[in-house]
């Protein structure tokens, strides 16, 4: 098992990359959402402030 | 009208792609959650050391898969750019777009991967050959994209001086391609081949070609994700926007205002 | 409703540019200053050794006066734009890409060939030997046109947006990379007593090019920001 961690010698390199690839990888799957989440709120928001101007404006 | 020519064209509308790519986005994340196990568990596990490099080697299996993509999505970006600069089709408009930041992390991860590569190989983090040079160019030219897309107002003007953009800079995707054949690089050259016979170890080029389905199936994942938000960004005016919101919205929905 | 001739319209838009330029002379000369300033920075950053100086003179020069150009390609659309005259030519029945080739060549005439013209002074600063002072103009000769050319599509890109410039760097830069490679190249070639010619021919065969598509991407890019 350390072995398997040590590669070789080049343990640092190779899991560093890995560890580069899956933070990327992750941020790319979890930030759309999390905007959309946003942006969807944003959205809300707005619209109930555009009701409440009509409501209130004769 | 022919059904599938009807499909297609009803596809470039926005709700139904929204919809669409709601349905696809699991099964997209999916095999290329369960593509990489079984690549990673091919290159980690079950390939051999290098006879040269030993166990550094395995860096290929992420590195080399990005590189492809960083390409892959350029050139998908170029295209879509293409389609929506001559036939105007907002749905091309936003993949372009959208295509654009996943594009530009899979260069990143490729420089960054290929420079912890180098470092015990090579002997230094970085070299100015024309491999690495073009791909940084690659990276600039993602970032310039993305740059325009956001410094200009009008969403659709912005999206479509940046696919203009990608598609000057379509010519860096042959330099940076063929960049080990036509200089004296550092950077090893081609041993995957697509006609031939490829000069890598079988058991070394399955996980390789695997890693690379499943980042494919990952920027397909991303990518609709983010065009679905682009979408709503873009329509945020209209009824069907308003009908997702509502329905988002964990609270009870309060009646719609009924039209003055 | 009758207008002149292409011909005529070329010549009148040069005459017009020229006469502009003409008028304010002294802003023209801005990017020579900046490039002889650049240039002098680099004694006083390496230290004034003669060897040390003469290893890094071509490309010195050669980047100085890629960022002077970029500096001066803000102006090449910027005030037809505020007074309406760049409206007024995408709209003009003469082909677009031929009046903004001509636009860019008046550029390239008031911008870059004054610092062709400071370039061996450049070269004397920094200790560039004599040798290889005529293949440093070469190359400058090639590859000025080659970045007015690639930074004019660029700029009709951003053309209107308040302080585009960093913007405009990001854009244009990976843009003039391959071209400072071989205009670099030529000069590393010739100090080290090897064959030049190759990477100049590149340039030219670059400029070529661009002399043709360049304008019509322009043109395309000015009607995508105009609109």
């Amino acid at each position: 098992m350390s072995d398997f961690f040590a590669m070789g010698g080049y343990g640092a390199y190779v899991w560093a990359s890995y560890a580069v690839f899956f933070v990327v990888l992750a941020a790319e799957a979890v930030l759309p959402p999390l905007k959309r989440r946003r942006v969807l709120a944003g959205l809300r928001g707005k619209w109930k402030r555009a009701q409440r101007r009509e409501g209130s404006a004769p | 009208m022919n059904p599938l020519v009807l499909w297609f064209h009803k596809l470039g509308s926005p709700p139904t792609f929204y919809r669409l790519a709601g349905r696809l986005l699991p099964w997209c994340y999916g095999l290329a959650l369960v593509l990489g196990a079984v690549a990673l568990y091919g290159g980690l596990v079950l390939a051999p050391s290098d006879y040269q490099q030993g166990d550094a080697f395995r860096i290929i299996f992420i590195h080399v898969p990005c590189a492809w993509m960083s390409l892959f999505v350029y050139a998908f970006m170029a295209v879509n750019g293409f389609i929506a600069l001559v036939w105007r089709i907002k749905l091309s408009e936003t993949l372009a777009m959208a295509a654009a930041p996943v594009g530009a992390a899979f260069t990143f991860v490729c420089l960054v991967t290929g420079s912890l590569w180098g470092k015990p190989m090579w002997g230094t983090w970085w070299t100015w050959d024309a491999r690495l040079t073009s791909e940084l160019v690659l990276l600039f030219l993602y970032l310039g994209v993305i740059g325009l897309h956001q410094a200009i107002e009008d969403r659709r003007q912005a999206a479509r001086a940046a696919a203009f953009l990608a598609l000057v800079g379509i010519v860096n995707l042959p330099i940076v391609h063929f960049s080990v054949t036509w200089w004296n690089t550092l950077h090893q050259g081609s041993t995957v081949r697509l006609f031939g016979p490829s000069l890598i170890d079988a058991r070394m080029l399955w996980p390789l070609l695997t890693m690379a389905l499943a980042t494919k199936f990952w920027f397909a994942g991303s990518l609709l994700s983010r065009a679905r938000v682009d979408l709503l960004e873009l329509e945020g005016g209209k009824d069907w926007v308003r009908q997702v919101a509502l329905a988002a919205d964990a609270a009870p929905a309060p009646p719609p205002e009924a039209s003055a | 409703m009758s207008y002149g001739s292409t011909a005529g319209a070329c010549r009148a838009l040069l005459a017009r540019d020229l006469r502009l330029v003409w008028r304010r002379r002294g802003d023209a000369l801005n990017p020579a200053l900046f490039a002889i300033m650049v240039v002098a920075l680099f004694p006083f950053a390496l230290g004034p050794e003669p060897q040390v100086l003469q290893r890094i003179a071509a490309g010195t020069v050669l980047v100085a006066l890629l960022l002077a150009g970029l500096l001066s390609l803000d102006a090449l659309f910027r005030s037809d734009l505020e007074d309406g005259s760049l409206e007024q030519l995408v709209l003009s029945p003469h082909p677009l890409a031929l009046l903004l080739a001509c636009k860019i060549a008046v550029h390239w005439l008031t911008t870059a060939l004054p610092l062709l013209v400071c370039a061996p002074l450049l070269g004397e600063l920094l200790n560039l030997p004599p040798a290889l002072r005529p293949v440093l103009l070469a190359s400058l000769g090639l590859s000025t046109p080659l970045l007015s050319l690639i930074g004019a599509v660029c700029v009709a890109l951003t053309v209107g947006m308040r302080r585009s410039g960093m913007l405009l760097a990001l854009l244009v830069l990976p843009l003039y990379v391959p071209v400072l490679i071989f205009a670099a190249g030529a000069c590393n070639a010739a100090q080290n007593g090897l064959a030049f010619t190759a990477p100049l021919l590149w340039l030219g065969a670059g400029l070529a090019l661009s002399l043709v598509l360049a304008p019509l991407a322009c043109a395309a890019a000015l009607k995508i920001s105009l609109t």
